[in-house]
């Protein structure tokens, strides 16, 4: 591309040219002109918000006044080790020597809840991806959007459907009277940490099945016919070549259902009644109508570390990052 | 020849994609131990072939036997094959070790037994050290050979090569080539060896079949496909080859007079059977097999003028391009450039005399 000399383009300033020229000549600069809209909109809504989470988890709440003056009492409220005088919290036959245990509890509840729910997500996903990509020939794309049809709908409104499936009079205690089976409603169908997790995976099923199937799709065939070839039979090639090969997507799936549902507080609000709630419950009422918006913040954050620690941990564990480097 | 000599026995197979027959009711036998090329251009149903003996596709009628087994109920896990692909399929999350001993498996070898034979496996595709290595850590060739040998431990019957040597540049493949050979030497294994590459299934192969629309059309070894292919096709796909048509005139004594219109009448040797009298044929001639000259030779060639059209530059040869009237395609001349000459072109236009010995060209059914 010839270079225009000063002044033969009309509407040029000279230090426009120049600029222009400094532009074409620093490539990250270019980079972060194009990328700034994304970078305000991050600033704004992500950064901004978790600066002030961070903040004020460090003041105190005295009823209706906020105390600025920065202290780690809200942290210490949370894991403050149980007195002599207080009653030890017990949780799966485990006990917990907190003073306020219900925090710590809910919190491993929550994770153990979602990690149920993401397993759950998996091995439902896992089988329609790999029909998706090995078994659709034609129209796959309509294939996939019929999949995803029923997510289509609000989540919330999902949610209610599986309230009227799991309850008293829902479908499948109806169902079963009718057939006779059965003479009273179930009653451990609804409002419990299982209901829970049957909606949540449910809700999200839809969100795992397109990494595993990208990760699926991308497998070179070949490579599944070597494996055959070498001996192997369709189960232990799947074990050997395909699973391995998928594991990215199935790990991308994972920590896209466990992330978010870990602070899920609508499905358990619904769905879970007393014994089903969630931390996300407990945050919620603690910004609310318990008006203790520090310990709030503190506890997001504790709530934020965790995760980020647990998938730090397993993204460690499964070798993310040489399984990267080989198979993308 | 008996049926202990045959390792592959290929009966009437045919292998129709809806309307396309991509193998078109084959048959023929593959030799224990040899070295036997599939050659064609590519959609000429020769991968298919191969995939068929490998069991990853079914023929849709007929029979394939290896070593005396019927095949057609028998998965690909379960062959004595194994196959060496296009794309080398090496499993990209395991390393070169891994890779080798992957068909080890369902051998239930001990850990020390398996990593002798991957041991020796290196040393046979000249790899010690590098069974640490992942795919993404080795070159073209290297991944070929590393395919090589993951194949080769399994010990088949029947090594199954697929185009192995396409995705690699000039020299490395003719590398490759002679350690190919060494290497089928040295196992002893039947190798079927699929390629579109016709210098290199010359170099390569005890027998070639060249095939085209799903048909094999002769199978021989180099010497006599170069020298005595049995159709247009087979002449024109391997090598260059000039077509001069012709009716048969008399017979005697092995040679025949070709009447080749304006050009008057052509000698040429009889192979085999003779033609009838009044049968159109093709006189086909190679290009180094052509003498080009200024005068007109003596009478006891066959000649013909024509003008030098265009000249192509080969470094070791030159092709002349001579029109000659009559013939839709200019003929081919192949000449060495003994001497050093900086130009070649200087004889665009000019006149020449082309001639043969009457044994040099063959004759084929027009």
């Amino acid at each position: 591309m010839a270079v225009a000399e000063p002044g033969q383009r009309l509407g040029w300033t000279a230090s426009g040219d120049q600029w222009n020229r400094w532009l074409r000549r620093h490539e990250w600069a270019r980079g972060y002109l194009l990328m700034s809209p994304t970078i305000l909109v991050m600033l704004a809504m992500l950064v901004a918000p978790i600066v002030a989470l961070v903040v004020m988890s460090f003041w105190t709440q005295h009823v209706l006044e906020i105390d600025r003056t920065p202290t780690l009492a809200n942290y210490w409220h949370l894991i403050e080790p149980a007195g002599p005088d207080d009653e030890t919290a017990y949780w799966l036959g485990i006990p917990f020597p907190f003073k306020r245990a219900v925090y710590i509890v809910l919190l491993l509840k929550s994770i153990l809840m979602s990690f149920t729910a993401t397993v759950a997500v998996i091995l439902l996903a896992y089988p329609m991806a790999y029909f998706l990509a090995f078994r659709v020939k034609q129209h796959k794309m309509i294939w996939l959007m019929a999949i995803t049809l029923p997510f289509w709908t609000s989540y919330l409104l999902r949610v209610f459907a599986w309230k009227l499936m799991l309850g008293f009079g829902g479908v499948i205690n109806s169902g079963l009277m009718k057939l006779g089976l059965i003479d009273q409603p179930l009653e451990f169908l609804l409002y419990n940490p299982i209901a829970v997790v049957i909606t949540l995976a449910h809700a999200w099923v839809a969100f795992a099945i397109l990494p595993i199937y990208v990760s699926l799709e991308k497998i070179d065939r070949s490579l599944l016919e070597a494996a055959s070839d070498l001996g192997d039979r369709a189960i232990t090639r799947f074990f050997r070549v395909t699973l391995p090969l998928s594991a990215p997507g199935v790990i991308a799936s994972s920590l896209l259902v466990f992330i978010p549902t870990v602070g899920d507080y609508v499905t358990p609000t619904l769905v879970g009644g007393p014994t089903g709630i969630m931390i996300g419950n407990s945050i919620q009422s603690l910004f609310g109508k318990m008006n203790e918006i520090p310990l709030g913040s503190a506890l997001s954050l504790v709530m934020m570390l965790s995760v980020t620690l647990i998938v730090c941990l397993f993204l460690w564990a499964v070798g993310y990052r040489k399984m990267q480097r080989s198979i993308a | 020849m008996t049926q202990g000599d045959n390792i592959i026995s290929i009966q009437s197979v045919s292998k129709h994609f809806g309307p396309v027959k991509a193998v078109d009711d084959t048959s023929f036998n593959i030799k224990r131990g040899e070295f036997f090329s599939l050659l064609g251009p590519s959609g000429c149903g020769k991968t298919t072939l191969l995939r068929i003996l490998a069991g990853f596709e079914l023929p849709t009628s007929g029979e394939v036997t290896i070593d005396g087994q019927p095949m057609s109920t028998v998965p690909p896990h379960a062959r004595p094959t194994n196959m060496v692909f296009q794309s080398y399929a090496i499993f990209p999350h395991l390393n070169v070790r891994e890779n080798i001993a992957y068909g080890l498996r369902k051998r239930r070898l001990g850990k020390a037994e398996t990593a002798r034979i991957v041991e020796q496996a290196l040393e046979l595709i000249k790899m010690p050290g590098y069974g640490e290595r992942r795919s993404d850590q080795l070159s073209g060739g290297q991944r070929q050979r590393v395919a090589l040998a993951r194949a080769l431990v399994c010990q088949p019957k029947v090594l199954l090569l697929d185009e192995p040597l396409g995705a690699l540049d000039k020299k490395l493949r003719e590398e490759m080539q002679i350690e190919l050979r060494q290497i089928q030497r040295t196992v002893g294994i039947t190798f079927v060896f699929v390629t579109h590459d016709q210098e290199e299934a010359l170099t390569l192969s005890d027998r070639i079949a060249v095939m085209s629309r799903g048909k094999v059309l002769q199978i021989d070894h180099s010497t006599r496909l170069y020298e005595a292919p049995n159709c247009r096709e087979v002449a024109e796909f391997i090598g260059t080859m000039n077509i001069l048509p012709g009716t048969i005139g008399e017979v005697s004594h092995g040679r025949a007079n070709v009447a080749a219109g304006t050009h008057g009448a052509f000698e040429a040797r009889t192979d085999g059977s003779a033609p009838r009298p009044g049968t159109p044929v093709l006189i086909a001639i190679r290009p180094e097999k052509l003498q080009m000259s200024w005068e007109r030779p003596g009478l006891s060639v066959n000649s013909l003028a024509g003008k030098v059209g265009a000249v192509a530059y080969f470094g070791d040869r030159s092709h002349f391009y001579v029109d000659v009237e009559g013939c839709e395609k200019p003929l081919a001349v192949a000449l060495q450039n003994g001497e050093r000459r900086l130009d070649g072109s200087d004889l665009v236009g000019k006149p020449v005399w082309l001639s043969w010995e009457p044994d040099s060209a063959v004759l084929l059914p027009a």
